[in-house]
């Protein structure tokens, strides 16, 4: 169907559209009182962020009128173009970019005029996985080999601009990659598939904070309590856990007085896991036992996934990153680095108290003493200012815009919109929980910017298109792209 | 067409809520129920001003002031309130060069262009009365006013001591004092520093973002008074010490006077000295590096930190050791023969015939006290050479010889006299006898004391068997008492018996003896010269002595490098100290002269000019 009546004002969601001119606003008055200093009064000194955030707003604005010229099919039609263009751009990137604080993720054209391709990949990444995801019978819901190619190709596509940008390297852009699971759920990937993700998780923290031994013991033992929940055999349980104490008694007692003990014990317990396994299977055929597969698969994921995290920990992260991840998990204390920033941002948002300091009373995210705090860090300022009334309107506003996303994506007639929508959704969430997240300490400092909030010309518009391409979609909802 | 997953959306929305909600949850915490955060940020928000104390003022023991306080006058500057302006003209006023001031001023701006920074310290009052008339033309500057130490007199700098501004490294030591604070760094400004600063006060005001005031903290309920530091009364008479720097003028040296029954030092020169003003404020900066360069180092207190070894000041110790151990009586006489040999080595003397004890004194006869030295070491009762020795050590020791006193001066040197274990691993244990270490008899050798420590066994010589720590505070303002340690007797274990014939011999000394020129018309003084010998050129002439002979008022020790004999220099110099102590004025105006007059330096200077062209001459 073809859009009618050529109105396109009358089809659009107004409501989406004012959350986003009431956070664009509420981001430049922060902004404003962030970087604020008497010396430079006029709001318009170009020579201030705020007055180059207006600039960046109004051409915001002018992207809009941009976005919204375009036919919704058109997204649909070239997405994968745009998606390739991008990937370009990112390869570009490493070659001619710039570096600014360690890494190479600015085009820079004059001193005022630069742009980062890391923040617009993001939508065109997420075009390319509407349009791939919304393939009539495109299945991801079960482990047949037709949903498991599905998996990789999204995969691939997910994954080509999450290592460039990992080269560049930022961090932060790439997390927000992770973001496209909530998508995939939503698209049929089983439930459990989450539980995994959490198992992930746990098995990421641990790996850096135990000895690998701790997490393998750990893992057996939990793989064998939810084998016997699973089963309520207690029989078989303890053969078990037998033939892997035996396996590797057996070999702990040739490395020690045989070989010397050449071998640590992280390589013991997989080796005779390893063996155990064989005979499990071996078992698991005889007996035509599906869940025991399933559950060596999980086990040996996991055991895989937990070396490779090691290796990336020691082997392949920078020291900072390192820094970054250990100050997180409290195993590192860094008052003057990295945890001196969170100390700070949070003695400037506890300070607001209930109720804030008021509009350009602020004094912690003022004098310096929050870093980024125009960029990253802008929450401070809300929290200084405007207190815990402040802070709990803005998630409130942002929770309202995601939700109200989801739900126009779940009115959409075409897959590509609804499929679109729950990326624009996923997208904005992640960056809003691991911005805020940051500010208050419960998530590792990683520069990511707080959508629409935060300065920058490239975040703001970026930001701007992802939302607006949606915006203009559900103004065609009932057209089939 | 996937709508059969559509209630997913509930599951998704739930995870999103619950997350966010577990945020807003620790926004609460942080925001409203942790107070904690508040009070860090508290230390920006509010603005902390510090109120400072006058510092205590000294006055000597006539109550004659000695330090005060004066205005003084710091440039602060809020950076971005400065327009361009005449750098050199600002520089020119307050004697800097534009380099350090540009130094500075980016500094200021550097820490915050819109807080008020201390550019310059411690304008002098005329630098300042200069600056008053042109400060309309320096905008965005101001003054504040602060005090700077200043000094009555132009001497006693040693004892005074003298304040700076307190460094990095003793703000982390020491967490009362912050950045710009003062500190005393030397004599009775570092040993009574806690009673001289008084308390800092504070006064909190609430300001805005732009840092103005906005008016003082809950009605000032929280600010604090400052409260002044305490007067103080120092032991020391002024006119006494400045006339013993009038003495020692042109010489190397120092003057120790005591007064015996108190333990209160009337005067302590070391010579060459400075004047305390030099260290004043922002001259200081200019001054100090000066004064660490100087010749024949001005800034070394060598009153207490001056070994030399006693010379014959030390016979009457060996004679009160060799009374109270019952080697000797006043009568037991020794041969003089014009020395004591060991072997082919003699200790030469200057007379013949049998001493005993006061006439030995009286002429300084050397012979007497080696001998009565390897009787001391040679004690049965002790069966070896080294038990006799600790325990004449610890004799000598208990005259406060050898060890720290304990003053209120800091950085005072406990001298040496080493324990049996030096000579036992030196010589071999049971391989040293008194012929050793003759020297020790007649005060050379292995032992070196400083003036002070001479000067307190004077005074426990003047008070039969005991002293009293020597100090330099009286009073403090405020407290009944100064510190107990110093109001105690420390007692010899010496039988004040012993001391007559002693004392006698010493009296002697000044009527008929080597010490005569020390005598003060119509007062009984009682002294023992003492030339040290001196490895590096003319012999330190030395003198002790303490007067009148009962009821003794005072105890000197004077020493006098490269003086030559006691009698020479230290004698005069000790009696004159005496008469004009206790008499208030001196009468033997010549003798006055011929002190004031003697330039000992010169001739060390033009030596040292000579041996630097011989060295040049060497080189070519």
């Amino acid at each position: 169907m073809k859009h009618r009546g050529g109105n396109i004002f009358l089809s659009i969601d107004w409501v989406t559209v004012l959350i986003y001119t009431a956070l664009v606003i509420l981001g430049w008055i922060n902004i404003y009182s962030a970087v604020y200093d008497e010396s430079h009064s006029s709001i318009l000194s170009m020579s201030q962020r705020y007055g180059k955030q207006l600039v960046w707003i109004g051409i915001a604005y002018a992207i809009i009128t941009i976005v919204m010229a375009f036919q919704a099919r058109a997204y649909s039609i070239f997405a994968y173009i745009i998606y390739g263009l991008f990937i370009i751009a990112l390869i570009l990137v490493l070659i001619v970019g710039t570096k600014t604080n360690g890494a190479r993720s600015w085009f820079v054209i004059t001193d005022s005029i630069k742009f980062q391709p890391a923040e617009f990949a993001k939508f065109a990444t997420a075009l390319a996985i509407a349009k791939l995801m919304s393939s009539f019978d495109f299945d991801i819901s079960s482990f047949t080999l037709p949903c498991i190619k599905n998996m990789l190709k999204i995969a691939a596509i997910i994954l080509m601009p999450a290592l460039l940008i990992l080269l560049q390297p930022d961090m932060g852009s790439v997390l927000v990659y992770a973001s496209m699971i909530f998508v995939m759920y939503r698209e049929g990937l089983p439930g459990y598939f989450l539980a995994l993700i959490v198992l992930a998780i746990a098995v990421f923290i641990s790996t850096l904070l135990y000895p690998l031994w701790v997490v393998i013991v750990a893992l057996l033992v939990l793989t064998e309590f939810i084998y016997f929940l699973h089963r309520q055999d207690i029989v078989e349980t303890a053969i078990s856990t037998g033939i892997l104490a035996f396996t590797f008694g057996a070999l702990w007692a040739g490395n020690h007085w045989l070989m010397d003990d050449k071998y640590g014990i992280d390589r013991l317990l997989l080796i005779s896991t390893l063996i155990s396994s064989v005979v499990f299977l071996v078992y698991a055929y005889i007996k035509k036992n599906m869940s025991i597969v399933v559950g060596i698969l999980i086990l040996a994921g996991s055991l895989v996934f937990m070396l490779s995290v090691d290796y990336l920990f020691h082997n392949i992260m920078t020291q900072h990153q390192q820094t970054l991840i250990n100050v997180f998990l409290g195993v590192e204390n860094d008052p003057q680095g990295t945890g001196y920033n969170v100390e700070q941002s949070k003695i400037a948002i506890g300070s607001g108290g209930l109720t804030g300091k008021g509009f350009l009373e602020g004094t912690q995210t003022k004098f310096n003493f929050v870093p980024e705090q125009a960029t990253d860090f802008i929450f401070c300022t809300v929290g200084e200012e405007w207190g815990f009334v402040g802070t709990t309107v803005i998630i409130a506003l942002f929770v309202f815009l995601i939700i109200r996303i989801m739900w126009l994506a779940e009115q959409q007639r075409s897959a590509f919109s609804r499929i679109y929508g729950y990326c624009v959704a996923s997208i904005l969430f992640l960056h809003l929980a691991i911005n805020v997240g940051m500010t208050i300490g419960m998530v590792p400092v990683i520069g990511i910017p707080l959508p629409f909030f935060s300065y920058g010309g490239s975040s703001l518009w970026s930001f701007t298109i992802l939302l607006f391409i949606f915006i203009r979609l559900d103004a065609s909802r009932d057209e089939q792209l | 067409m996937k709508q059969y997953n559509s209630h997913k959306i509930y599951n998704i929305s739930l995870i999103i809520i619950a997350i966010m909600l577990a945020y807003i949850v620790k926004l609460f915490c942080i925001q409203v129920l942790d107070s904690q955060y508040k009070m860090s940020a508290e230390s920006n928000v509010f603005r902390r001003v510090v109120d400072y104390p006058a510092r205590g003022l000294v006055f000597d023991r006539n109550e004659k002031l000695l330090v005060y306080n004066e205005s003084s006058y710091d440039l602060v500057a809020v950076p971005n309130k400065v327009p361009p302006f005449d750098t050199a003209d600002l520089c020119n006023i307050l004697g800097i060069s534009i380099e350090a001031f540009k130094a500075e001023f980016q500094k200021a701006v550097n820490y915050a262009p819109y807080k008020e920074s201390v550019i310059h310290k411690q304008i002098t009052k005329q630098r300042y009365s200069y600056l008053q008339e042109k400060m309309y033309k320096f905008i965005g500057f101001d003054v504040q006013e602060r005090t700077a130490r200043r000094y009555e007199y132009n001497g006693a700098a040693h004892v005074l001591g003298y304040v700076r501004e307190a460094d990095q490294k003793f703000i982390e030591a020491n967490p009362y004092y912050k950045p710009g604070d003062y500190i005393g760094v030397a004599g009775i400004e570092k040993s009574y520093e806690e009673a001289l600063r008084g308390k800092k006060g504070q006064k909190i005001y609430v300001v805005d973002v732009r840092n103005r005031i906005q008016g003082s903290y809950m009605d000032g309920k929280n600010d604090t008074a400052a409260v002044v530091g305490k007067n103080i009364i120092s032991t020391l008479d002024i006119d006494l010490q400045m006339y013993g720097e009038m003495l020692m003028k042109n010489k190397i040296g120092s003057i120790v006077a005591i007064e015996p029954e108190t333990g209160e030092i009337l005067a302590l020169v070391s010579s060459p000295g400075y004047d305390p003003n030099l260290l004043v404020g922002s001259d200081m900066a200019l001054n100090y590096p000066k004064l660490l360069k100087e010749n024949f180092t001005p800034m070394f207190n060598r009153a207490i930190m001056a070994c030399y070894p006693p010379g014959s000041t030390f016979k009457p110790i060996n004679a009160l050791v060799g009374l109270q151990e019952g080697i000797i009586t006043p009568s037991s006489a020794f041969p003089c023969n014009g020395g004591f040999s060991i072997g082919s080595h003699v200790v030469k003397c200057h007379h013949a015939g049998s001493l005993d004890l006061v006439p030995a004194i009286q002429h300084s006869c050397n012979a007497y006290f080696c001998h009565e030295f390897t009787k001391i070491i040679g004690d049965k009762k002790y069966r070896r050479a080294d038990s006799a020795y600790s325990n004449w050590r610890r004799r000598v020791q208990s005259f406060g010889l050898g060890i720290k006193l304990g003053s209120d001066l800091s950085q005072e040197n406990k001298g040496i006299i080493y324990t049996k274990d030096y000579y036992n691993k030196f010589y071999g244990e049971g391989h040293w006898s008194a012929f050793t270490i003759i020297s020790l008899s007649i005060g050379q050798g292995e032992l070196s004391f400083t003036p002070l420590q001479i000067c307190n066994a004077c005074a426990t010589i003047a008070n039969r068997g005991y002293y009293i720590i020597p100090h330099i505070v009286k009073h403090i303002e405020g407290q009944d008492t100064i510190a107990h340690r110093l109001t105690e007797h420390q007692d010899t274990g010496i039988d004040p018996r012993h001391f007559e014939p002693v004392i006698q011999g010493m009296r002697a000394v000044c009527e008929y003896g080597t010490g005569r020129s020390a005598q003060v018309p119509g007062i009984i003084v009682c002294g023992k010269t003492g030339t040290a010998q001196n490895p590096h050129g003319k012999d330190h002439s030395i003198f002790e002595a303490f007067a009148p002979m009962d009821h003794p008022k005072i105890a000197v020790a004077v020493y006098v490098e490269n003086g030559g004999y006691g009698a020479t220099y230290a004698a005069p110099i000790a009696g004159l100290m005496i008469e004009k102590y206790l008499k208030g004025e001196v009468s033997r105006k010549d003798v006055e002269k011929r002190m004031v007059e003697a330039d000992l330096i010169s001739p060390l200077l033009q030596n040292m000019k000579q041996d630097s062209i011989k060295a040049a001459a060497k080189k070519i």
